[in-house]
């Protein structure tokens, strides 16, 4: 939760709401990219940013060797797994119809 | 230096710890007794065990493992709320994985499951809120968790549902904020700190700024430090040589994430949606005079607190618990009675067993070097 993820942002789904398609180690998952995104650098600009991803949101964009560094250690602290099982998980839980 | 192989830059830590030695040597207070530095943040608590950095460290120094992990410092009564509000008719309950197996005073959010009520495990607030979409006939809850890191995802997830006009979404927010925290501690009587290993993420939101008061007015250094054991090792050099050389500053180890100014539309985000409470209970700590906020009266339809008649009652920690101890780093989690015994990871009776971030839970994973040879 605290240590967040990176991932690439491979799409811009809906500019105008912030939405924007990541790839995290292989798997692709919505998120919201408001936070990186200003005058300078509009949505549109964001496709191939590297960017870390905190519950779903890109809170700072940072290079690609920063990138590979930071996935390395999370591997290494069980932390990048974790993040991605729960982004799989959530997916279902999202779809699963109520009890 | 026994995770030191696994280093992907074995010479740059070799050469760290090298220095930090040398450092020591020349600091006359390490000489009389250690210098305590409180890493505040639960990732580098993690980081710090998973790579063994407290057994690299001289003697002199001594890390104190602080209160930075959002799901250690819940206290029971909240969770008690939580399931409350799960075991309503017509409620689906969203709550990040972590919070899941942290002990009520009757039951977890696990066991609640279990016992009928639909939780569910989200990665993100915003798919509590697209479960909301897809269910218009429940109540989705989502149960805001967390320092400033994720305030801001929370925020922006409400200011989504308020322009879609979501009726049935809502938050139950417990949200806290690190500064006034970090107060509470250096007004502590049995403060015995000499200086902060700052949180890397939660100050990429709020930037460095806000800690000026602990250099200003406590007059202790503080170095806002990434999580890769090469970063914990320089912070600690850096927190070292402002003590050798009589500073007290902000310095900003993770400048390649942290901006001195933070992030400015998740601080927008924040200040549009939450304010501070007047003060927020916390597991070992008691109650902290705004430390945590609550939704504005403008976004009150979201605020789950409203929505739902709450027991919100304190429930004190099983007596036996040191948790508040353990937190303050009055002592070692090895030194409570519970650990290991009644207390493990797989059943937690306090927090900090709870989550891989809990300094208790990182000691029984990963044991300490410290720890070894305090126990033999």
């Amino acid at each position: 939760m605290c240590l967040g993820i990176p991932g690439r942002i491979v799409t811009i789904d809906d500019a105008a709401k912030r939405l924007a398609t990541v790839d995290v180690g292989g798997v692709k998952r919505q998120v919201n990219i408001a936070c990186i995104v200003n005058d300078t650098h509009p949505a549109e600009a964001c496709v191939g940013d590297w960017v870390l991803v905190h519950v779903g949101f890109a809170m700072s964009r940072i290079d690609e060797q920063e990138a590979a560094e930071t996935l390395k250690i999370l591997s290494e602290l069980g932390e990048a797994q974790a993040e991605i099982e729960a982004m799989r998980l959530s997916e279902a839980e999202v779809g699963r119809a109520a009890s | 230096m026994k995770y030191i192989d696994e280093y992907r830059d074995r010479d740059k830590a070799a050469v760290l710890v090298k220095e930090i030695e040398a450092l020591v040597a020349e600091i006359p207070l390490a000489k009389e007794r250690p210098i305590n530095i409180m890493e505040v943040c639960g990732g580098h608590t993690h980081s710090i065990f998973r790579y063994g950095i407290e057994g690299m460290l001289p003697k002199e120094v001594e890390l104190v493992h602080g209160p930075g992990c959002p799901v250690c410092v819940l206290p029971m009564g909240r969770v008690d709320d939580c399931v409350a509000i799960a075991e309503r008719p017509g409620v689906i309950f969203t709550t990040f994985g972590d919070a899941m197996r942290v002990p009520g005073s009757k039951k977890s959010l696990m066991q609640a499951k279990a016992d009928g009520a639909d939780i569910r495990m989200v990665y993100s607030p915003m798919d509590a809120l697209e479960i909301a979409r897809k269910n218009p006939d429940r109540e989705v809850v989502f149960f805001g968790l967390g320092f400033e890191t994720t305030m801001p995802s929370t925020a922006l997830t409400v200011l989504q549902a308020e322009r879609e006009g979501v009726t049935n979404f809502s938050v139950f927010c417990n949200h806290i904020t690190i500064v006034p925290t970090l107060k509470a501690i250096l007004e502590s009587p049995d403060l015995n700190l000499d200086a902060f290993i700052g949180p890397g993420h939660v100050s990429m939101v709020i930037g460095t700024a806000p800690y000026e008061f602990i250099a200003n007015f406590y007059k202790k250094p503080m170095v806002v430090s990434g999580f890769e054991p090469l970063d914990v090792l320089q912070s600690i050099w850096m927190v070292l040589k402002q003590i050798k050389e009589g500073r007290a500053d902000i310095e900003n180890q993770y400048a390649r994430v942290v901006p001195d100014e933070g992030n400015k539309a998740a601080l927008e985000a924040v200040e549009k949606v939450y304010e501070l409470r007047d003060f927020f209970e916390w597991r070992g700590l008691g109650s902290i005079d705004h430390s945590g906020v609550k939704l504005r009266e403008a976004y009150a339809h979201f605020d789950a607190e409203r929505k739902f008649a709450l027991p919100n009652l304190q429930v004190a920690d099983p007596a036996a618990c040191q948790c508040g101890a353990v937190l303050k780093g009055v002592i070692k989690p090895w030194q409570c009675p519970l650990f290991g015994t009644a207390c493990t990871p797989e059943t937690p009776l306090g927090a900090l067993m709870v989550s891989s971030e809990g300094s208790c839970a990182a000691y029984y994973q990963y044991g300490g070097v410290k720890a070894e040879a305090g126990a033999a």
